[in-house]
C-alpha cells in the first residue's frame, strides 16, 4: 500500500515548524491560520490512515520503501503503521488540532511556540510510525526536548523547576533506552536497526532478562511509571494549556508504546520475567496516583495525578500479556489521551478567566460557565469509568485481562477506580456546583472556539464509549502478532 | 630513493603561503591590511583543492614514513577548511587587537601545515616533529592578546605543560624504539606481531606515549592546563585549540593505534577505555559549575575528547569511520558555538553565561544558532551531535565496550543539563533593562549559517559525509 501518506504525515508538522519560523513576527493572523490549516490536514490524514487500515489484512500497512539512511550503521528509514499505532496516530491528530485552537489567542512569541510545538508533534508521529529503532529513538528524543522551552518560556507555576525536572527525568530515562537499543543491535549481530529484521534474530533468555528492564524502566518513566512519575504532575502543572494537552494526552503514550513496540515485540521472554514487577509497580501507580489526586489543592495537580493513576491502567494492561488486557491497555492509551486533553483544556479555560486554580476558593462555577461545567462532568465521568464513555470500555478490558492473570491486582485496580470516583465527584461538587461564590459573578464562559474544540473531544469520548468496535478491532490486529510471539516462548 | 614531490604540493603551497603573508604584511600600508585575511582564505582553499586533486595518485614518501593515502587526503582537505573558518572567525579580533596581522595568519598557515603532516605521519619521529610544529604555533597564538594578563598566563602555562608533555612523549618513543628497534608504524607492527615484545620497557614506553598524547588531546588526568589556557586565550584561538588541534591529534592517534599498535590491542585497549571514561566524566561533571562560557566550552570539549577516545578504544573500521565523522560533526558544531560566543563578545564584551540573559530577544538569530550548536553538542536529534554520538557508541558496543557506552550515554545526559542552563539564560530569563538589540556582522554571520547548515546536514543526511569517510578508513587497516 501507499507509504507516501505516512511520509506526508511525518513531514507536515515538520513543514509547519519551518513555516512558523519563516512567517514574520507581526503577521499573527497568518501564523494562526497556517498552523490551523497544517493541523487540520494532518488530522485529516490521520483519520484517513485509521479508516483505510484493512482489518482483514492486519500487520503493518502503508509501508514505505526501506530507504538506506546510514548503511555503515545499518540504519534504514522505514515507516509503516500497524493496529497499535493506528489509534495513536488518530489520537495525535485530534489532540494536535484541539491544542492549536486552545493556543489560539493566548500565545505571545507565537513563532517560537509553534516551531517547537510542531517539532514535538513531528517527533510523536515519528515514534509511532518508525520501523527502525534508530529513528524510533531519534523521534523519541525529538519529542522530549522541545518540552523544556515550551514549559520554561510559556508556562506558569514554578515553570523553570517543572521544565528542568521533566527534561532531566525523560532524558535520563532515555539513557536506559539508548543502552538497551544498542545492546539489542550488538547482540543480534546482523548489523541492522530495522525492527522487522531484528524480530527474526531471536535473543537468548538471559539477554532478554537483562535488557528488558532497561526498556521497561526507560520507556516507563515517560509513561509515568511509579516511582519515577514525579516529573509528570510538576511538568503538567507548569506547562501552558495546549502543551499539557499534548504532553499528557500524547507524549506519555510514547512510553507505553515503546514498551509494547520494542520491549514486548523483541523481548517477549524478558517481558514474562518482569511481568510481576511491572504489574506491581502499575498497581502502585493506580492507587497511589488516585490517593495523591485526592489530596491536591490545585485543580491542575488533580488532573496531573489522575494521569499518573490512569497511565497505571495502561501499564497494568501491558503487564497482563493477555489479549483483553493488552487491547484494553492500548484502548486506554487512546481514551485517556482524549480525556486528559479535555481535562487540561477545561482547567486552562478556568485558569484563563479566574487566574487561579485553587480548588478551595471555587464554588458554583456552573452558574457562570455552564458549558465548561458540563464538559468537565463528561470528562470526569469518563475518568471514573462510567459506562457509555470510552474510559469504561478500556478499563473494563484491562480488568478482564487482570482477573484472568492477577486477580488480586484486579481488585486493587477496581479500588483505584473507586478512589477516582471520589476525587472526581468531590471536585465536580466543590468547583462547579453548589451556590455561586459572589467573587465569580463576572466569570465568562469559554469562547466559541474553545467550546467547539472541547466539544469535539467530548464527542470522541462518547463515540468511543458507545461504538468501540472500530478501535478494538484495529487494536486486536496490532497486538495479535505480539501475543503470538509471547505465546511462542511461554 | 624516488621521491614523488607532487604528493607534497599542498605542504609546499602552505609554506609558500605562510612566507607570502608575512612578507606582504611588511610592505603594505596599514589601511590596506584588510586584504590579508582574503589572501589567506583563498590560499587555504587552493591548498584544500590541490590536496583534493591528489585523489587517485596516492603514494608514500621517504621510505614510507610519510604517507599520502585517502585517509591523509581527507584530512588535508578538511584541515585547511578548518583554517578558513578560523580566519573568518578571528577577523574581528585581528582588526581590533593586532598591528601586524601577517604574523598571525602565517602562524595559522604553519599550524595547518603541522596538522596536515600529522595526518600523514607514519613514523614516530615524523609524528613528533609535526606535532611540535603545530604546538609551537598554538603556544604563540594562545598568548596573542599581548596586553592581557590572562592571555599571557595562558601562553606560559601552555608552553610549560606542552614542553613537559613533549618530553614525556619523546621518552616514551625512545623506549619503544629501544625495545622494538624501529620507529616506523609498519615496522613496529611487524615486530609486535612476531612476539617477544612485551618487555617492561615497551609497556612503559607505550604508557608514556599514551600519557604524552593525553596531554595533547586533553584527556583526564592530563587535562589540568586546558581550562585556564582555553579561558585565557583570545576566543578565536580557543576555538582553534578545541577544534583543529584536536582533529589533527586524533587523526594521528588513530593511524598510530590502527597501524602500529593493532597487534597489541589487548594491552592498551583497557587503558584507553578507562582514560576515555575518566575524561568524559570529569569534563562533563565539572562543566556543570562553570560561570564563564569559554570555560564551559573548554570543559565540554574535554568531555568530547572522552567520547572521541571511545572511538580509539573501540578500534575497528566502523569505529574509525565513526571517529572521523565525529571529528567533522564536532568541528562544525563547536565552531558554531564559538563563533556565536565570538560575535557576542565582539558586540558586548561579555563572556559570562549570565550575561547571555534575554539574548533570544536581542538577537534571535544568534540565540537560535547558539541553541542549535548546544543541542547538537548535547547529542539531540536533527543535529550532527545525535548522529555522531549514536554512530561512535554503537561502534564501541560492537567491540564489547558496552560498559563504556553506558558511561558515555550517562555523560551525554549530564551535558544536556549544563547546555540547557545556557539556553535558559537566552530564552527564559529576560534581557537586562535598556539592552539594545544586536546586529549580526555580515561575513561572520554567513559563515555561521553555513556551518549551521552543515550541522543539520550531518544530522539529517549523514550519508553525504560518511559515504566519503568510509572510503578513507580502509587505508588504515590494509
Amino acid at each position: 500500500m501507499d507509504g507516501n501518506v505516512l511520509i506526508a504525515l511525518l513531514f507536515l508538522p515538520a513543514a509547519g515548524g519551518v513555516l512558523a519560523v519563516l512567517i514574520p513576527e507581526d503577521r499573527s493572523e497568518w501564523m494562526k491560520y497556517s498552523m490551523a490549516a497544517i493541523a487540520a490536514v494532518t488530522l485529516a490524514l490521520s483519520i484517513y490512515v485509521f479508516v483505510a487500515y484493512d482489518n482483514n489484512l492486519g500487520g503493518y500497512q502503508f509501508e514505505t520503501e526501506k530507504y538506506q539512511w546510514l548503511p555503515g550503521l545499518g540504519v534504514t528509514f522505514h515507516l509503516a503503521m500497524d493496529g497499535i499505532a493506528a489509534p495513536m496516530i488518530l489520537l495525535t491528530g485530534i489532540v494536535m488540532v484541539t491544542a492549536v485552537f486552545m493556543a489560539w489567542n493566548t500565545t505571545p512569541r507565537a513563532k517560537d511556540f509553534f516551531a517547537l510545538f510542531m517539532a514535538l508533534v513531528c517527533g510523536v508521529y515519528g515514534v509511532f510510525l518508525s520501523l527502525d529503532l534508530f529513528f524510533l529513538f531519534f523521534f523519541y528524543e525529538l519529542a522530549v526536548v522541545p518540552m523544556y522551552l515550551l514549559i520554561g518560556v510559556w508556562g506558569s507555576t514554578r515553570k523553570e523547576y517543572g521544565a528542568l525536572k521533566l527534561v532531566l527525568y525523560l532524558v535520563a530515562s532515555s539513557v536506559l533506552v539508548w543502552v538497551g537499543l544498542i545492546a539489542i543491535y550488538v547482540h543480534a549481530g546482523i548489523d541492522t536497526f530495522n525492527l522487522l529484521e531484528l524480530e527474526q534474530a531471536g535473543f537468548d533468555a538471559t539477554f532478554q532478562r537483562v535488557v528488558f528492564p532497561l526498556l521497561m524502566f526507560g520507556f516507563g518513566v515517560l509513561a509515568g511509571l511509579w516511582p519515577f512519575h514525579t516529573w509528570s504532575p510538576d511538568g503538567h502543572v507548569a506547562a501552558p494549556t495546549s502543551v499539557s494537552m499534548l504532553h499528557a494526552g500524547v507524549l506519555m503514550k510514547l512510553g507505553a508504546f515503546g514498551i509494547i513496540r520494542v520491549g514486548l515485540d523483541l523481548l517477549p521472554e524478558g517481558a514474562q520475567d518482569w511481568q510481576l514487577v511491572l504489574v506491581g509497580l502499575a498497581t502502585v501507580n493506580v492507587v497511589y496516583g488516585a490517593v495523591s489526586a485526592l489530596a491536591q489543592k490545585d485543580l491542575k495537580f488533580v488532573i496531573g495525578y489522575s494521569s499518573v493513576s490512569h497511565m497505571g491502567y495502561v501499564l497494568m494492561g501491558i503487564a497482563t500479556l493477555h489479549p483483553q488486557g493488552l487491547t484494553g491497555a492500548v484502548y486506554q492509551m487512546f481514551s485517556h489521551g482524549i480525556m486528559t486533553a479535555l481535562f487540561f483544556a477545561l482547567v486552562g479555560v478556568v485558569y484563563d478567566r479566574a487566574h487561579t486554580r485553587d480548588i478551595s476558593i471555587f464554588q458554583g462555577l456552573s452558574k457562570r460557565m455552564g458549558v465548561t461545567a458540563s464538559f468537565f462532568a463528561v470528562a470526569g465521568l469518563a475518568s471514573l469509568g462510567l459506562p457509555g464513555l470510552s474510559g469504561f470500555i478500556a478499563e473494563f478490558l484491562v480488568f478482564v485481562g487482570l482477573f484472568k492473570t492477577y486477580p488480586v491486582v484486579g481488585v486493587l485496580g477496581i479500588i483505584g477506580a473507586a478512589i477516582t470516583a471520589v476525587y472526581i465527584l468531590r471536585l465536580l461538587a466543590k468547583v462547579f456546583f453548589g451556590p455561586l461564590d459572589s467573587r465569580w459573578n463576572d466569570l465568562p464562559d469559554a469562547s466559541n472556539l474553545e467550546k467547539a474544540s472541547m466539544l469535539s473531544l467530548v464527542a470522541v469520548l462518547i463515540f468511543g464509549g458507545v461504538y468501540p468496535q472500530p478501535f478494538t478491532r484495529i487494536i486486536d490486529q496490532g497486538i495479535g502478532p505480539i501475543l503470538d510471539r509471547v505465546a511462542a516462548v511461554a | 630513493m624516488n621521491v614523488d614531490f607532487a604528493l607534497l604540493v599542498p605542504e609546499f603551497l602552505l609554506v609558500g603561503l605562510a612566507f607570502a603573508l608575512f612578507t606582504v604584511d611588511l610592505f603594505i600600508p596599514n589601511h590596506k591590511k584588510g586584504i590579508l585575511p582574503y589572501l589567506a582564505v583563498i590560499g587555504l582553499l587552493a591548498v584544500a583543492g590541490s590536496a583534493f586533486t591528489l585523489l587517485g595518485s596516492e603514494g608514500s614518501l621517504y621510505a614510507n614514513i610519510y604517507v599520502v593515502d585517502k585517509y591523509a587526503i581527507f584530512f588535508k582537505v578538511f584541515l585547511p577548511i578548518v583554517g578558513v573558518v578560523m580566519i573568518i572567525a578571528s577577523r574581528e579580533f585581528v582588526r581590533k587587537c593586532l598591528e601586524s596581522p601577517g604574523e598571525f595568519y602565517s602562524l595559522i598557515m604553519v599550524s595547518v601545515l603541522g596538522m596536515m603532516m600529522m595526518a600523514s605521519a607514519n613514523e614516530l619521529l615524523t609524528a613528533y616533529i609535526s606535532l611540535e610544529l603545530l604546538s609551537f604555533c598554538l603556544y604563540i597564538m594562545a598568548a596573542y592578546a599581548k596586553r592581557e594578563a590572562r592571555s599571557n598566563e595562558a601562553g606560559v602555562k601552555y608552553i610549560l605543560i606542552g614542553a613537559f608533555s613533549s618530553g614525556v612523549l619523546l621518552y616514551g618513543m625512545s623506549l619503544i624504539y629501544g625495545s622494538l628497534g624501529t620507529t616506523t608504524f609498519e615496522g613496529m607492527a611487524e615486530t609486535l606481531r612476531a612476539g617477544e615484545h612485551l618487555e617492561f620497557a615497551f609497556l612503559t614506553g607505550l604508557t608514556l606515549l599514551i600519557a604524552g598524547f593525553g596531554f595533547k588531546v586533553v584527556a583526564v588526568p592530563f587535562h589540568m592546563w586546558a581550562p585556564d589556557v582555553y579561558e585565557g586565550a583570545p576566543v578565536p584561538v580557543t576555538a582553534y585549540l578545541s577544534v583543529a588541534s584536536k582533529a589533527a591529534s586524533f587523526a594521528l592517534l588513530l593511524r598510530l593505534f590502527a597501524v602500529a599498535f593493532e597487534p597489541v590491542i589487548d594491552d592498551w585497549k583497557p587503558i584507553v577505555a578507562v582514560i576515555a571514561a575518566l575524561t568524559m566524566t570529569v569534563g562533563n561533571v565539572v562543566a556543570i559549575s562553570q560561570k564563564n562560557i569559554k570555560r564551559l566550552l573548554a570543559y565540554s570539549s574535554i568531555g568530547h575528547a572522552g567520547f572521541l577516545l571511545v572511538g580509539i578504544a573501540a578500534l575497528s573500521e566502523m569505529a574509525s569511520t565513526a571517529l572521523v565523522l565525529y571529528l567533522v560533526g564536532y568541528a562544525a558544531t563547536t565552531f558554531v558555538a564559538f563563533i556565536c560566543v565570538i560575535i557576542y563578545f565582539n558586540l558586548t564584551g561579555s563572556e559570562k553565561i549570565e550575561e547571555y540573559a534575554g539574548l533570544a530577544k536581542r538577537s534571535p538569530v544568534l540565540a537560535l544558532a547558539l541553541t542549535i550548536s548546544l543541542f547538537s553538542l548535547a547529542g539531540l536529534p536533527f543535529f550532527a551531535g545525535f548522529t555522531i554520538k549514536f554512530y561512535i557508541f554503537t561502534a564501541a558496543a560492537k567491540e564489547d565496550l558496552i560498559w563504556l557506552v553506558a558511561i558515555a550515554v550517562v555523560n551525554s545526559l549530564i551535558s544536556v543539563y549544563y547546555y540547557l542552563m545556557v539556553i535558559r539564560q537566552m530564552y527564559i530569563n529576560p534581557a537586562p533593562e535598556g539592552s539594545k538589540s544586536l546586529t549580526m556582522p555580515k561575513i561572520t554571520g554567513a559563515a555561521l549559517l553555513t556551518l549551521v547548515g552543515l550541522v543539520f546536514l550531518i544530522g539529517i543526511y549523514p550519508q553525504s559525509i560518511t559515504g566519503l569517510i568510509e572510503k578513507t578508513t580502509p587505508a588504515l587497516f590494509a
